[in-house]
Parts: structure tokens; sequence; C-alpha cells
């Protein structure tokens, strides 16, 4: 193996592939919440729908050796756990957090029981794409490898903001979440609207999980996940349910948990506690700078059951 | 709800059964006396049983049991260090009739066994770790553990014949005693071969981060490590990372060769199986099962992973020659004269620390040539 002495330039070559490597899935699961609550509901049983998207799409990888056919199924699998909340959150008093809370852990205990016998095997990964060929600096070229699905989420992420202002479809998911009357009165379902928008939002959190199982760090185990997907509904809050600052918080987030690895590999090692931490501390700050006590929260759905 | 009066549903069942005349019949006696003749032993682990790491190993030495005559064994994993290991364990020993529970996760000592071992007098409990003390704990408890660290040392010797780049990597959860040592034993092995090898430690916080045990391989590989080895709960993740950049690996707790194949060097392997058998054939001889059990490689608690084909002759030679060594007893590998990473002398020349020497066991340091810090 070759290596070149990058020395300093380590930590923000670090950062920068942490937030490629790390950030897809946030990315998949904050913009599938998005759209979610954007139609006035929230969804808090991603969690449980990434691991399972984790564990469908290694198994198909598994069974087929396509691991295309693996976020496929990851994906159908995000949609049936989305529709069923869906489904289930439009019965009168139904609480939407509440079923998310249990199909989080209906999801998870679900995923380990049919995940058992994948563990051992090894799955095929999803493609990447060399950008970094152009240096022959081997560290550079590991940081941009890139991953056709990071990819697709930031070109998703753009599409979404676009879809939200300019288009019917993305008029309809706003006017629901912000005024089922409003709704009504324009001749929409809101529960239908909201049906499908949570089986969307679960179905993109499905394919955030195959990207756990199948690319990075790419295998299946019980401990795959390390709270991603409940971050990713916190981070939907944090960028103001606008898709593009989901992207940039995902990014952010990515690259932060990449800091405290890549600033132990270049020798300062004291206190890496807090610099682990540090993704966590910046978000309480700008929630705190960004809050205030007289309104609600800028761009919030009015429908959200939180802020009402 | 205050602990006095709480009563878990097991107990407000055999209570409300012993009013009725079946439920005292079949309930209470007939179980233990079918049971008398057969022992069944439970072991319980923290986490998924074929993890690659720690808790495969366990499971490979309870798997080993199942061929003993007269034993039935009772598993469970993926059991949290708190009040549902003493449910687990209430389960096993009214519900399966285990005699002897395992509980092989660190935290499941205090205070979930010791409550066990309270409430539950005739059942023998054997945890995996070094906390069973005789003046403190109850004869019904005890602990057996093994001296791994020689194990790191000859992955050392390997992969200080391997690295090209004279920098290995450690990938590790939390800087306590025995991670410390891990640490120490891989570079020590490596200068017995190169002294100018250095080794970049990055410490995770935790015990089983999968995105963060990627980070830190790939961190370690950016800064020029061509040899990784770790001590987290489970290899997996940092064996297939690593492999994937194309640096070699050393394995721990278990072998993890079939994860990749070619760049495998070798590795510290726990051998359970050789400590529960013993247990087992204490068991069935009726003899008091020892209290404090303890061994490392010569005494068969430790194994090594074959050697990968990427291994070369020189380093064959230097670790078969290593491990002939150790295996005669009396093996030091922490010996003056030694200075810590920040210069502070941890052995004097002449001094020489066996692995059961109890100074190892408060280790705090990193000696000279590891890159990193305690804290």
């Amino acid at each position: 193996m070759e290596t070149t002495d990058i020395g300093l330039w380590g930590v923000p070559l670090a950062m920068l592939g942490g937030a490629i490597r790390v950030s897809t899935p946030f990315i998949f699961v904050s913009l599938g919440e998005a759209i979610t609550e954007r139609s006035g509901r929230i969804n808090l049983g991603l969690e449980g729908t990434l691991v399972f998207g984790a564990m469908s799409a290694y198994a198909v990888a598994v069974m087929t050796g396509s691991p295309w056919l693996g976020l496929l199924a990851a994906a159908l699998a995000g949609l049936c756990f989305g529709l069923f909340h869906g489904w289930i959150c439009k019965f009168p008093k139904v609480n939407d957090i509440a079923i998310g809370i249990a199909l989080m852990l209906f999801g998870t205990g679900l995923a380990f029981f049919f995940g058992k016998p994948f563990i051992q095997p090894s799955a095929p990964d999803l493609p990447a794409i060399p950008f970094g060929a152009w240096s022959d600096i081997p560290q550079v070229q590991a940081a941009l490898n890139v991953n056709v699905l990071f990819l697709i989420g930031a070109a998703l992420a753009v599409f979404l903001w676009w879809a939200f202002r300019n288009t019917r479809v993305g008029l309809i998911v706003r006017v629901v979440g912000d005024s089922a009357d409003a709704a009504r009165a324009m001749g929409l379902n809101p529960n239908t609207v909201r049906l499908l928008a949570t089986g969307v939002g679960g179905a993109l959190a499905g394919i955030g999980g195959a990207y756990l199982s199948l690319y990075y760090p790419g295998s299946w185990t019980e401990r795959i996940s390390s709270g991603q997907g409940l971050m990713a509904v916190a981070l939907v809050i944090f960028a103001r349910w606008n898709p593009l600052g989901c992207f940039a918080a995902a990014l952010l987030f990515g690259g932060a948990g990449a800091l405290g690895p890549a600033l132990q590999s270049v020798g300062v090692t004291q206190g890496y506690y807090l610099f682990y931490a540090a993704p966590y501390i910046l978000t309480l700050i700008i929630m705190i700078a960004t809050s205030s006590p007289s309104r609600t929260l800028a761009g919030a759905p009015g429908e959200l059951s939180i802020t009402k | 709800m205050t602990g006095k009066f709480m009563l878990s549903r097991r107990d407000l069942l055999k209570t409300s059964a012993a009013g009725a005349a079946f439920g005292l019949a079949s309930a209470a006696f007939p179980i233990r006396a079918a049971r008398a003749a057969a022992a069944t032993v439970g072991f319980i682990y923290v986490g998924p049983k074929d993890d690659y790491g720690y808790n495969q190993a366990h499971a490979e030495g309870a798997a080993a049991l199942k061929g003993v005559e007269g034993i039935s064994i009772v598993e469970e994993e993926n059991v949290p260090e708190t009040v549902d290991v003493q449910k687990t364990m209430e389960s096993m020993i009214n519900l399966d009739g285990a005699s002897l529970i395992f509980p092989t996760s660190f935290g499941y000592f205090d205070p979930h066994m010791l409550a066990m071992c309270a409430k539950f007098p005739d059942v023998q409990f054997r945890h995996c770790g070094g906390m069973w003390n005789k003046d403190k704990h109850p004869m019904n408890a005890g602990s057996y553990f093994g001296y791994i660290g020689m194990g790191q040392y000859l992955n050392g010797v390997v992969a200080g014949h391997t690295t090209k780049s004279k920098k290995l990597g450690f990938v590790a959860a939390k800087p306590i005693p025995q991670v410390l040592l891990n640490i120490n034993s891989f570079l020590l092995g490596a200068r017995s071969v190169d002294p100018a090898i250095t080794c970049q430690v990055i410490f995770t916080g935790e015990w089983s981060l999968a995105v963060k045990e990627a980070e830190a391989t790939n961190a370690l590989i950016d800064q020029g490590a061509d040899v990784v080895t770790c001590h987290v709960d489970s290899p997996k993740v940092v064996v297939e990372t690593a492999a994937g950049r194309g640096a070699f690996i050393c394995g721990y707790h278990a072998n993890q060769s079939p994860l990749a194949p070619e760049k495998y060097l070798t590795g510290a392997e726990w051998n359970w199986a050789k400590v529960y058998k013993m247990f087992v054939d204490d068991l069935i001889a009726g003899k008091p099962l020892p209290n404090f059990t303890r061994g490392g490689l010569a005494d068969g608690f430790v194994k090594m992973s074959p050697l990968g084909p990427a291994v070369g002759e020189a380093a064959r030679k230097q670790f078969d020659a290593t491990l002939a060594e150790m295996m005669k007893g009396g093996f030091s590998v922490i010996k003056g004269p030694l200075k810590s990473n920040k210069g502070a002398v941890v052995a004097t020349e002449g001094q020489a620390f066996v692995e059961t020497a109890i100074e190892l066991e408060s280790m705090d340091y990193l000696v000279e040539g590891v890159v990193g810090s305690t804290a």
C-alpha cells in the first residue's frame, strides 16, 4: 500500500471525507422527515425504519447478489412502515408521536429478528464514483470516493426545495401541513395527503438505512445505527423544515463527527470526548440563538402537533 | 414503587399458584427433581452472539459444551446491563432450571448478579471479569478472566515485520487498564522487530459505535498506518474498513479472517471453550467450582488465529519463537527500562512485570512510541 505523509492536512481532508461518508443517512432520513412534517405529521419511528431498511437491504443484497435490489427492498420496506404509521394516525385521537415511538421499537425489533442469519455473510457494496482520480495522493482519492447515494441525496434536496415552492404537489403538502381546514376547503383530504407524505418519508429513511449496511460502514450488525434516525428527526427542526437546510445540517453533522478521530490521528489527543460532543453543542447553541419566547419557530408547519 | 414492595411478575405468579394445590405440586418440586441428574448452564451476552467479537468468543465457548453429556445450555443475547439482566437470570433459574450462570459482560456484576446471588444461594454465578473479592462477595459468585496482552504482543510482532510505513494503528474504545495494556503490548511486540515503529491510537469513547470506528480506521490509514488492530466489542467494521483501504489487520476477540482473508495477519482470540469446560467438568464431578480463575496464553485461555497468507518468513519465525517462549511461562511484556509516552519511567532497568502482576491492573499510561493520550 502506498502512503503519502499529509500531516495536518489530514484534518480538513478527514472532515470533508467524513462529511461525504457519514452524512448520507442523515440526508435521506431528514429529507423524508421534512416531507412528512411539512404535511403536518411527525414520524418519530424513522430510527426503526432506518434499521429495518439496513437489514432488508443487506439481506436482499446477500440473497440476490445485487445491491440495487437491496436498495429497492429497503425503500419498499420503508414505504410500508411509513404507510402503516400514516394509516394508524388517520384515526381520531391517535397521537402521532406515540405511534412513532412504538414503530421505532417495532422496526428495530423486527429487524433484529429477521436479520439474525445475515450478520455473518458478506453483501456486495453499492458503487462509488472516484472523483479523486485526478490526485495521486491516496488519502485524497479515498476521501473523494463519493457514493452515488450521496449525489442522489444532494439532487433530491435541491429538487424538494424547488418542488415545495413551485409545484402543485408541493403546495398541497404545505397547505395540508399549515391548515387542515384550508385544505378541506380546497377539496383536499388531509389524511390521504399525510398518508402519502409519511409513506414517502419512510421510503427515504429506508434508503438511508441501506446506505449504512451496503456502503458505510457497510455491514449489517444489530448495532449498525448509532441513533442516526433520531438525530435526523432533530435535524429537520434544526434546518427549519427546509430541504436545503437539511442537506447542510447533515453535512455539518457528518463533518463534525469526523473531527474527533481526525484530530486524534494527527496527535491532538487531549479531550477527545469534548470533540465527540461538538455536533451536539453546536446544535444547542444554534437552537438557543435562534429561538424566541414570543413567536413560534420560523417555518414550522402550523398543523404539527409539537407547535400547536 | 419502592424496592421493598416490588414484586416481579414471576414472584407474584409463584405466590398465587402456591395457594392452588396444582400450582404447588407442579411448579416447585418436580422441575428441580427432574433437573437434578442433568445440569443446565446459562449464558448471557450483552450483544449479538455472532458479532465477530467479544460476544461471539463467549458463544463459541458455550457452543463447545453442547456435546457434553448431561449438560444442556441456555443462552440469551442482547441483554442490556440493566435490571433486564436480573430478569434474564431469574427466568433461566426458575423456568430452565439453570444451576450455573455465566453473565459475560462487565456491567452485569454489580448490582445485578450480586442481587441474584443473594436471592438464589443454591445457584452458582461466574462473571467474566476480575471483580469478585473474597472479603466482599458471596461464595456462590466468582470471576474468571484471561490475560490477552501477550496475544496483542504477538500481533505486534507480525505487524512489525509487515509494516512498510513503520506506523501502526489502534482503534480503541476506552482508556481503561486492559485496553491500555493491549495497546502497549501491540507496540512493544512491533518494537521487538524494529525500535523505530510507532503506533497511533484513536479512542472512540464507546464499546460499539460502527460509524465512528470506521471513521477512526480511515483517519489512521490517512495518516499512514498500514497495519491496524483494535479493541472494541465487534472488530467487524474496523477489519472491513481497513481491508477496503488496503491496510493489513491483526484481529481481536475472535477470528475475523473470513472478513478479509488476504489482509488478515493473525489475531488474539479468547479460548473460552477451555474455561467453560473446566467449570462444567467440576460441576459434573460434584466438586466445588473455583471462585477466581485466570489464565493466559500458556494456560490455554487465549489463543492466536492461524497466520494469514501475507505473513512473511521472518515474521513467521519470530512469531513461533516468541510463542514458544511464552508457552514456557514467565514471559514479561512490560519490562525495564521502559518509559511512558509522557516521559515518566514505568519500569526501571531489570524490573519486569509478568502478566499476572497486580501492577498491570492499574495501568494508566501509554508507553513511549504510542501516539495518543489516555484522557
